[in-house]
């Protein structure tokens, strides 16, 4: 698959350099409609309770409202209002009430109620499918959600097992799984006790600003404007995204006027269509982090001088700024920029005549590693890249290529010397990241903690595993952030994992396309304030 | 005197028609070929190096979730015992669900196929009515600039890369010249128009009178199928070229050529009828192979057929999938194979 994708950005190249600069465009889409060519390949379910993947969530976010969410024209503010007109905390900590907004319906026309959000809430938890564990966090389990979710009147009252800190559980309910679907709907239409999982799949009973009107997989997925959605009814009467996977293709069909976003052009495609008449680039700030990580069952790597020594055999800036040019950016942490208490302390440089000094200190010679890493071109280059700067201080480093599902299972089985490859943040709230680079409490092979990056590596996080447990439940904002810049300070200095770069997404737009956001690092894009 | 009343004769057992062994003879060897399929493709699923139930439920889900999956997967019965369900489910008609989109395969494969079939029907008729012609004419005239230009045609045909040839064609036509439709099926004004009958949009529309969608829909396919076109002409020129080159020099055709026979009727009246039951297996074959769908072809041009469906499946530890469209693979060959049987029997009285 490698050689396919590189074959056909090699087509794509040839395409382009024959193209010169400018198509004509001969199409336009209708102004109240919009189209984006995308990759949506990956959608697995439409069912808040189970919508997990990138382009899935790009439809829930429009689809589905949550109790509290985030404003496209004002990401850096963080959660507002939505379905809870407003919250309060009890003095323990631990029960957040919160006071559901009137007049809000469904796309059925039926009012939201508190029952519909206890319902959803609730069925996340037991039906147990994979983003479940956003909520299940809290302590919520199928056996004692009816105790721990409820409702009264137009209120709805959470209690968690701890006294989490606000933002914490709100950064949670601003996330996919935090939809809110219409009751009535959902169990009209439920089979046994699947609480109408296979049905909310390929449909939609939300009462966001777009209803589904049908997702064919890789195809095509289209959404229609809610007329009644309770901040005025969309521009954008209808969104169609349409499963184009080839970047040189979704450039054709932008020149041409086809479309009006190309979400997935690859480097050269961008470089090329840049300065063409009536399209745009637009460069927004994702969450995606790529690191590499070292498995501390292996006995030389598990040495904190080569540990330290391979963070300075990185070229981040060469890499940055060639074949990752205006794709990433340094990014040393593994919280995110704009996430709460993220720093932009980028100490590394490469330095092999530091890095040789350390290895020496640790007494390591002709020390070879092999590397596991799925076959995504950038991926492979960053590899290759290491593999030569690693090379110059003497080390060997061994490429495996091989396909996510395949590479994936080897990290977690912690059979990988290292790993190279991508972190999304889960939900909008920092300890999604630092619950799993740093923290295991329980680095044995029988915890079998698969879903944490630290043990995944047999990182023993020195007393950081502490440091998290606290910050997740310090209530005072500003203190939480601070202690998170102070896990990363002590995370960069010992930990196993080495923090490149962060993602920047990159979509090329027609000119009359306007008040896109993509989400930025903390949540999905918002079809419902896009004009043209 | 009396006569005994005339008994019918007791009606004997004859010799089992022949026609019945045939047809039993066929569906055991259909049986038997579809269960070895099922079962090499079951079990090399098995044994990929890839975790089904981390495919379904991703890298960060929850332990418990993780053994939840893997129980609903019957992953936690021996291995016999998951083959045995699954093949008493396909006897049943039940592929099972996809667990890349949580559909039935049977309707994911209702979707992707005929995608697939309308593509390559026009790929192979485009290659019949080019490659024929061209194959005899560059026989007949070997030797001769035609035979050198034939020659180049179907060796571009077999060198190009079918991505390439593609891009390029996408470029030039949709991009610059605006003759054809761009990537996918059919302009996006004119989706879910046309109800869905058979699911080749050609057919739909005409059967539904829709002229200006069936013209969008040709607009989109022409390019694509004249594209895996072409590598069929290339193949089945070639082939055409050395069938009758062996033929013309054959004894007969000198004979009808000293009998004062015509040029045409020499060539197309005894020389080419003597190559059609080759030519008829060559073009199945290419047939076949354009029905296992064209991955690159599919992506390039956003078509949502088989071959990517199954690729796709494959990468993602979809073993539903791909057990599911092996299937189909494989019955196509099958009835390919008995097609082009019976076809033997018409143009070739001895294989009957």
């Amino acid at each position: 698959m490698t050689s396919i994708k590189t074959m056909l950005t090699g087509a794509g190249l040839a395409a382009a350099l024959l193209a010169g600069t400018a198509l004509p465009a001969l199409a336009e889409t209708p102004d109240d409609m919009l189209v984006i060519a995308n990759r949506i390949d990956d959608v697995t379910s439409l069912d808040p309770a189970e919508n997990f993947e990138f382009a899935g969530v790009d439809a829930g976010r429009n689809i589905y409202q949550k109790l509290v969410n985030f404003d496209p024209a004002d990401l850096d503010a963080g959660y507002i209002p939505e379905v809870a007109e407003s919250w309060e905390v009890s003095e323990d900590g631990t029960t957040i009430t919160f006071t559901i907004r009137d007049g809000l319906t469904f796309h059925s026309g039926n009012p939201v109620r508190a029952e519909d959000v206890v319902f959803s809430l609730r069925r996340v938890v037991q039906l147990n499918l994979t983003p479940s564990f956003i909520l299940t966090q809290f302590g919520f389990t199928p056996e004692n959600v009816e105790e721990t979710i409820t409702s009264d009147g137009n209120t709805v009252t959470i209690v968690t097992d701890a006294p989490y800190a606000t933002s914490f559980v709100l950064n949670c309910l601003a996330s996919t799984v935090g939809g809110i679907v219409d009751m009535e709907t959902v169990m009209a239409n439920a089979q046994g006790d699947d609480l109408g999982n296979n049905w909310l799949k390929t449909n939609s009973a939300g009462s966001g600003a777009y209803s589904l009107v049908s997702w064919t997989p890789n195809e095509s997925l289209i959404l229609q404007a809610n007329p009644d959605y309770y901040l005025g009814a969309p521009a954008m009467d209808r969104v169609i995204v349409r499963h184009v996977a080839e970047s040189a293709s979704q450039r054709l069909l932008l020149e041409r006027g086809d479309i009006d976003i190309a979400r997935n052009l690859n480097p050269e495609d961008v470089a090329g269509i840049r300065d063409v008449d009536g399209i745009e680039i637009h460069d927004e700030l994702r969450g995606r982090l790529m690191y590499f990580a070292l498995n501390q069952q292996h006995p030389e790597l598990s040495k904190p001088e080569v540990r330290q020594a391979l963070k300075y055999l990185v070229d981040y800036e060469g890499m940055q700024d060639s074949f990752l040019s205006g794709q990433y950016v340094i990014h040393q942490n593994f919280l995110p920029q704009t996430f709460l208490g993220a720093v932009d302390e980028n100490p590394f440089t490469l330095d092999v005549a530091r890095a040789q000094e350390l290895l020496a200190e640790a007494g390591v010679e002709d020390l070879e590693i092999e590397v596991g890493v799925r076959e995504a071109q950038e991926r492979i280059e960053i590899a290759q890249t290491l593999q030569n700067t690693f090379a110059q201080a003497g080390i060997t480093l061994n490429i495996t290529v091989a396909t996510a599902a395949q590479t994936l299972g080897r990290y977690r089985a912690r059979e990988l010397d290292m790993y190279l490859g991508e972190w999304g943040p889960d939900y909008p709230d920092p300890q999604t990241n630092a619950g799993t680079f740093a923290y295991n409490p329980d680095n044995s092979d029988e915890a079998q903690a698969t879903g944490l990056l630290a043990w995944r590596n047999s990182w023993d996080t020195g007393g950081l595993t502490e440091k998290v447990d606290a910050a997740v439940i310090e209530n005072d904002t500003d203190a939480r952030a601070e202690m998170y810049r102070e896990i990363q300070a002590e995370f960069r200095e010992t930990s196993p994992f080495a923090i490149m770069f962060q993602q920047i997404e990159q979509n090329a737009i027609r000119d009359n396309v306007e008040n896109l956001s993509l989400g930025g690092a903390t949540t999905a894009i918002s079809y419902w304030v896009i004009e043209k | 005197m009396t006569t005994a009343p005339d008994t019918p004769p007791r009606a004997r057992r004859g010799p089992i028609a022949p026609w019945f062994t045939t047809t039993v003879g066929t569906l055991t060897s259909i049986a038997v070929t579809m269960l070895g399929l099922l079962f090499v493709t079951f079990f090399i699923g098995r044994v990929m190096p890839i975790d089904p139930v981390l495919a379904i439920v991703g890298e960060r889900a929850s332990q418990s979730t993780y053994d939840q999956v893997y129980r609903q997967l019957g992953l936690d019965q021996p291995l016999i015992v998951q083959f045995a369900y699954y093949i008493w489910d396909v006897v049943r008609g039940d592929f099972g669900v996809s667990t890349l989109n949580a559909r039935p395969v049977l309707e994911d494969i209702a979707r992707v196929f005929p995608a697939t079939l309308e593509l390559a029907t026009l790929g192979v008729i485009v290659g019949v009515v080019f490659g024929i012609p061209l194959g005899v004419a560059s026989a007949v005239k070997q030797g001769t600039w035609i035979d050198h230009l034939a020659r180049v045609v179907g060796l571009v045909g077999y060198s190009m890369p079918i991505f390439w040839l593609g891009m390029m064609g996408l470029l030039v036509f949709y991009g610059i010249l605006g003759w054809v439709g761009g990537p996918g099926r059919l302009g996006i004004f004119y989706q879910g128009i046309v109800p869905d009958r058979t699911g080749m949009i050609l057919v739909d529309s005409a059967l539904a009178g829709e002229w200006e969608i069936l013209g969008n829909a040709f607009s989109h396919i022409v390019l694509p199928a004249s594209l895996l076109g072409y590598f069929s002409m290339a193949y089945i020129s070639r082939m055409t070229r050395s069938f009758m080159l062996e033929q013309l020099s054959a004894e007969y055709v000198t004979t009808a050529r000293v009998k004062g026979l015509s040029e045409w009727a020499v060539v197309w009246g005894h020389a080419f009828r003597n190559i059609r039951v080759q030519l008829i297996t060559v073009i199945a074959l290419s047939y076949a192979n354009l029905l296992e769908g064209s991955v690159l072809t599919e992506i390039i041009f956003a078509w949502p057929g088989i071959g990517s469906y199954i690729t796709t499946a494959l990468l993602a530890a979809d073993m539903n999938a791909v057990l599911g469209g092996t299937v189909v693979i494989g019955l196509v060959f099958i009835c390919l194979n008995i097609f082009s049987d019976l076809l033997y029997r018409v143009f070739d009285p001895r294989a009957k």
